[in-house]
């Protein structure tokens, strides 16, 4: 066991944990705490050997461990650094990380169009949290933004390369999850990009997670695409008996229609369990799905503004006593 | 009034039913008093009301009135359909469904997103003007034209028909006054060109 102090929290965890795992371990301990989790783009506890790209997780380590008590010279990456007994370490305490931060926020965002008001994943995307909280309200890069047109990557999943940070989630979604990887990252430095060889169809019965797994909009669902926004729809737990996967989604909703299934994400942000393309794309009616009822949703996103969840479970509550009076919205157009 | 009761200001009047004296049960005096305050308005006071509609009274600039969708300098359709306006409406009076640019109509919408209906319930709509704060993309304005009555409630959902300015140059809406030398200013900042 080794203890560990994160920005004055202490937390005893086993040995070969991460730095980023034993802050997690400190906001899973105690809500309160969330604030000392650094941000993650690429680490994904679920995929082996992510972490490491995409450095927004650094974290400043003042004091190495209880026998060797020299700072380490710069900032680590949380994700891939291992604690050590008596290690403390600074994130937000410390305004030169924050400083840090800051900077590696702006090279993300480097090549990034910003289009969020035309992006799907925009109201769910880790890369606009991320600027809003540490992100400089203005881009200082003078010249053009590297671009590329939209591809499609077989029937149901669109590629929008202009958006990546070149994470490499869904590189590993495909090489541990799917058997046979068609799709990688090729090129080198800034002129890398994901692409299918010779634009070969993703068909295979996981490949849609790269969806769930893409920190921004670049893997976009096609079958929902600009259906809705994010925060105009209603997000339902269901399962379903499925032969291939778990069959526990989420669906949302916008009335009674079905317009998106999606993995249930944690409150990290990572899918808890991996679903099939059949669930995802090919299930959208409502009546194929077991409801349990409104997904909670964190009440600092925009996609819990409406208060869908009190509405939908008012909505339930009446289903269950079908003898009150039920109320048809006013629809003025009808008039 | 009860015993109790306390006045607590001087402006109350007693009221009194003393006999009327001769000019006052005549009547005549008061009536010529009467009418001549009301001649006096009717031929040396101005008037305070127009004759409406031939007369409009004048609106600043900034009036919020009828909401215009605009278009960009070459006759594209700037909104995107990102839903902000709905967001930030207070009284969600805005509603709006989302289509995908096809190829070929690169010249009527800006954006590979568009908005196929978009519509504003104008009896809900409070003209507080957050709608206009909220576009990132300088598509909806409120303009000082008045959104004129009608008996029936359906035509007060007003669609894009009634929303998109005319794509003739002339015919264009100017919201130019609406925006300030210090935001045009700010706009000319090329760090915050990406959403132009």
């Amino acid at each position: 066991m080794a203890k560990v102090t994160i920005d004055n929290i202490e937390i005893e965890v086993p040995d070969g944990t991460t730095i980023l795992q034993a802050a997690r371990m400190i906001g899973e301990r105690n809500k309160a705490d969330r604030h000392v989790v650094p941000p993650t783009m690429c680490y994904y506890s679920k995929l082996k050997t992510s972490g490491g790209y995409c450095r927004t997780c650094i974290v400043k380590v003042t004091k190495g461990s209880e026998k060797d008590p020299r700072p380490m010279p710069k900032p680590v990456a949380s994700c891939r650094t291992n604690v050590m007994d008596g290690m403390v370490v600074e994130n937000t305490i410390n305004a030169d990380l924050i400083e840090s931060r800051k900077s590696v926020t702006e090279f993300l965002l480097i090549n990034h169009p910003l289009d969020c008001p035309i992006c799907d994943q925009a109201g769910e995307c880790h890369l606009q949290d991320l600027s809003y909280e540490n992100g400089k309200e203005a881009s200082r890069y003078q010249f053009e933004r590297r671009t590329f047109d939209p591809i499609d990557i077989g029937e149901t999943i669109k590629l929008h390369m202009t958006r990546c940070i070149l994470c490499y989630r869904c590189v590993k979604v495909a090489e541990q999850i799917t058997d046979g990887r068609v799709h990688g990252v090729i090129n080198r430095g800034d002129v890398s990009e994901i692409s299918t060889y010779i634009q070969e169809a993703i068909d295979n019965d996981f490949s849609g997670n790269v969806i769930d797994v893409c920190p921004v909009g670049a893997l976009t669902d096609k079958t929902f695409r600009f259906a809705s926004r994010v925060w105009f729809t209603q997000p339902l737990d269901a399962h379903r008996d499925c032969p291939k996967c778990s069959g526990k989604t989420v669906l949302w909703m916008k009335g009674e229609e079905v317009l998106r299934v999606t993995g249930r994400k944690d409150q990290w942000g990572e899918v808890e369990e991996f679903i099939c393309n059949t669930c995802r794309f090919e299930t959208k009616d409502k009546a194929a799905w077991t409801i349990e009822g409104p997904r909670k949703i964190d009440r600092h996103s925009v996609i819990s503004q409406g208060h869908y969840e009190r509405k939908l479970q008012q909505k339930l509550l009446d289903k269950a006593a079908p003898d009150a009076p039920s109320i048809e919205p006013f629809n003025i157009a009808d008039r | 009034m009860s015993a109790t009761f306390q006045p607590l200001t001087q402006r109350s009047r007693v009221v009194s039913d003393k006999k009327m004296t001769f000019l006052e049960r005549i009547y005549l005096p008061a009536i010529l008093k009467g009418m001549s305050i009301t001649l006096k308005h009717f031929f040396f006071v101005k008037k305070v009301s127009l004759r409406y509609p031939e007369v409009e009274k004048p609106r600043s600039a900034i009036y919020r009135g009828h909401h215009v969708l605009k278009r960009d300098d070459q006759g594209r359709e700037r909104c995107t359909a990102c839903g902000l306006c709905a967001v930030a409406c207070p009284a969600e009076a805005i509603t709006m469904i989302a289509g995908e640019r096809k190829k070929g109509e690169e010249s009527v919408y800006r954006e590979e997103k568009y908005a196929t209906v978009y519509e504003i319930n104008m009896l809900r709509c409070i003209f507080c003007g957050d709608c206009e704060d909220a576009c990132p993309k300088e598509a909806i304005f409120l303009t000082d034209r008045i959104v004129e009555a009608d008996y029936l409630r359906k035509p007060f959902v007003f669609g894009k028909n009634e929303l998109v300015e005319p794509m003739e140059k002339s015919k264009r809406i100017d919201v130019s006054k609406r925006q300030t030398p210090d935001v045009l200013k700010f706009k000319e900042q090329r760090q915050y060109s990406h959403n132009r």
